[in-house]
């Protein structure tokens, strides 16, 4: 079926508004969304599961939250991971506190806790900009990971001053712990990636993100359209917190298991960040592609040189992954800033008009 | 303004007439601007009435710009006192004069470039919009029913300005030309009461100046929008406005009609030599 918009008229605005105009697109997306919610769970291995889609969704959750601050909003920070681990550590008290209540509805709230945070490492956002604000966000990393060591209250004072996840269950059978099929593991933190999803397409698609790329344009003639320059970029703070909070949650409890301090440390910081880079800064597609290519670029090298015939060490594995990823990240910021986002839209329009060349 | 819901009748169907036609709109007094040691406004005053395009020319470095930044709150004078709809103040933030009702154009293109041209102009929506953000996570219902509500008047803008053709085109990658109307776009997609036009022809062809020159008559006379223009070219000054403000040096040395003001001898000097 050939990719066009010909013949498809919008009788209305309301049609012409749609996330997805072009019903190529919507198909596509239904097709993508069988596969996810149906084809992988019933086809898809335990290790595809467990160690490949579970992490890329939790990657690209964060990154998605990443990319709500600084690709839609223009205010970079370097706090990803600390604010990812307010949210694990804020699951981890709440549901201790209260195992009784259900562990989503914990994961879902953590995400309050972290955007409370967020606000408030934001306050700066209003006087500093760009590198200055970097480095205010890098100070709420280090001490954000400091609370995660020093303070023994947050992970119940255990000797090991880990968090591990308590066994919790969802209509009876357990979600996390031992016991916890891939399957249906899989299934919650896709369920979970999808709704955010959406809802950040909804909030960019509308006046919200319409005011968020205002202010990244051009701050002056935002304000003077009436956009408050303060509450809009704390918005943009306490949502994207918000996605990082969950997507700490999710890590610690769907997918690790357990955790310690050094996950949320900067160095998963700066990997969020050359995954937005990487996979188009004001694009939530975008940031699927780049947590899978940053993170699936090993797992494919991995069985790539053993079907060559090849027998290369882990070691040199993740250099050549690094070599990458570097390479790549200073190639896009020359030539492409959007990223991976930006060349699936080259695609796309290529074949919208294809066989022309105009 | 500032609370009007739209409801279909479109563009500019309910004005404020708490100021008649003809009584001033804005008045500035003894207004002096000072960076440091520049003096960019020393005590100027004028007003602008109603329903008039109000031209505030001078030679390069004479203070207009500085004068729009401080109508519009930009800028706070250290002296003066400006009166918008008769209520008077020193300091406002310039998002509050937006919503006051006083909306503009930049020298320097200051329009948001990673956006197309009808998210720009939607962004000029944005006081007019009421929803909250609980309703814009859920972008169907009454967000959505608010969208198209302020996205016909977008598209009436768009249409008076013949810009079709581009409307969803970033507007990084327009030219020049057109990037100056769709700031123009954005800025009526505001509904002002009083629009800041901060030379508007500045580097168009004679094409491009004239289209500028027929919409820009066409909001003040179809629109009935109050209007403070800087420009350069004086034929078009004397062709638009209704009086015109000099400026030099931070003085005012003239204001009146256009024929009074371009026969006054100090506005003669001030004009010799100076290229422009
Ligand atoms: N932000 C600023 N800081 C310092 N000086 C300024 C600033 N803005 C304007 N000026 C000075 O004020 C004077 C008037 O500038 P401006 O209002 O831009 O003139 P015009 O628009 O008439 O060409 C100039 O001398 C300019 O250098
Ligand atoms: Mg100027």
């Amino acid at each position: 079926m050939l990719y066009r918009e010909t013949g498809q008229f919008k009788t209305s605005y309301k049609a012409d508004m749609a996330v997805f105009p072009i019903r190529q697109d919507r198909i596509g997306l239904a097709v993508i969304l069988l596969l996810a919610f149906v084809a992988t769970p019933l086809f898809g291995s335990a290790f595809l599961l467990s160690a490949v889609m579970i992490p890329l969704l939790v990657f690209a959750l964060a990154a998605l939250g990443l990319n709500l601050l600084t690709g839609y909003t223009g205010q970079l920070s370097l706090g990803t991971a600390g604010f990812m681990g307010v949210g694990a550590y804020a699951c981890y008290k709440l549901t201790t506190f209260f195992p009784e209540v259900n562990l989503i509805v914990w994961i879902l709230a953590s995400g309050f806790f972290s955007a409370a945070v967020g606000v408030l490492f934001g306050l700066p956002s209003l006087r500093i900009k760009g590198f200055y604000l970097a480095v205010a966000t890098l100070a709420a990393q280090f001490f954000l990971q400091w609370c995660f060591i020093r303070i023994p209250w947050l992970y119940n004072n255990n000797v090991s001053g880990a968090i591990e996840a308590p066994v919790r269950t969802l209509f009876g059978m357990p979600i996390t712990g031992p016991h916890a099929t891939p399957e249906l593991r899989y299934l919650v933190v896709l369920s979970i990636v999808a709704l955010l999803t959406w809802i950040a397409s909804n909030l960019v698609h509308g006046r919200v993100g319409r005011s968020w790329m205002a202010v990244r344009d051009m701050d002056i003639a935002a304000e003077l359209m009436g956009i408050r320059l303060l509450p809009t970029k704390l918005l943009a703070f306490a949502v994207s917190s918000f996605y990082c909070g969950v997507a700490g949650a999710l890590m610690v409890f769907l997918w690790y298991g357990s955790a310690e301090p050094e996950v949320f440390s900067i160095s998963q910081s700066f990997l969020i960040l050359f995954m937005v880079i990487i996979g188009g800064l004001g694009s939530l597609i975008g940031s699927f592609f780049g947590a899978a290519l940053i993170y699936g670029l090993p797992i494919v090298l991995k069985s790539l040189f053993p079907m060559l015939g090849l027998s290369v060490g882990a070691a040199t594995i993740e250099h050549i992954t690094f070599m990458v990823v570097g390479a790549m990240i200073i190639g896009f910021l020359i030539v492409e800033p959007h990223g991976l986002a930006s060349i699936w839209r080259t695609i796309k329009q290529k074949l919208r008009v294809w066989p022309f060349p105009y | 303004m500032s609370n009007q819901i739209i409801g279909g009748p479109g563009l500019f169907s309910r004005r404020d007439d708490s100021v008649a036609k003809g009584e001033p709109l804005l008045t500035v007094e003894n207004v002096s601007l000072r960076f440091g040691g520049v003096r960019a406004i020393s005590d100027v005053s004028f007003d602008i009435r109603k329903g008039e395009v109000r031209a505030i020319i001078g030679p390069n470095g004479a203070g207009k710009t500085s004068m729009l930044n401080v109508i519009n709150g930009f800028y706070h004078p250290q002296e003066g006192r400006i009166s918008f709809r008769g209520q008077t103040r020193r300091r406002m933030r310039p998002s509050h004069a937006a919503a006051q009702g006083i909306s503009r154009t930049f020298q320097n293109v200051a329009l948001f470039k990673g956006m197309s041209t009808l998210d720009n102009i939607m962004a000029g929506r944005t006081l007019h919009m009421k929803r909250g953000f609980f309703w814009q996570l859920w972008r169907h219902g009454p967000a959505l029913d608010e969208e198209i509500r302020h996205r016909r008047v977008v598209e009436e803008i768009i249409d008076f300005l013949e810009i079709e053709a581009v409307r969803k085109t970033p507007v990084g990658k327009l030219p020049y030309g057109l990037q100056k109307r769709v700031e123009l776009g954005r800025a009526l997609a505001m509904e002002p009461d009083l629009l800041l036009l901060d030379e508007p022809m500045a580097g168009m062809n004679l094409e491009e100046k004239e289209d500028m020159c027929r919409f820009i008559l066409d909001v003040n006379n179809a629109f009935g929008v109050t209007i403070a223009l800087i420009e350069h070219d004086m034929g078009v000054v004397m062709d638009l406005s209704d009086r015109v403000v000099v400026l030099e040096y931070g003085r005012k040395i003239a204001d009146g009609a256009p024929d009074e003001v371009k026969a006054s001898q100090a506005v003669i000097d001030a004009y010799l030599g100076v290229a422009h």
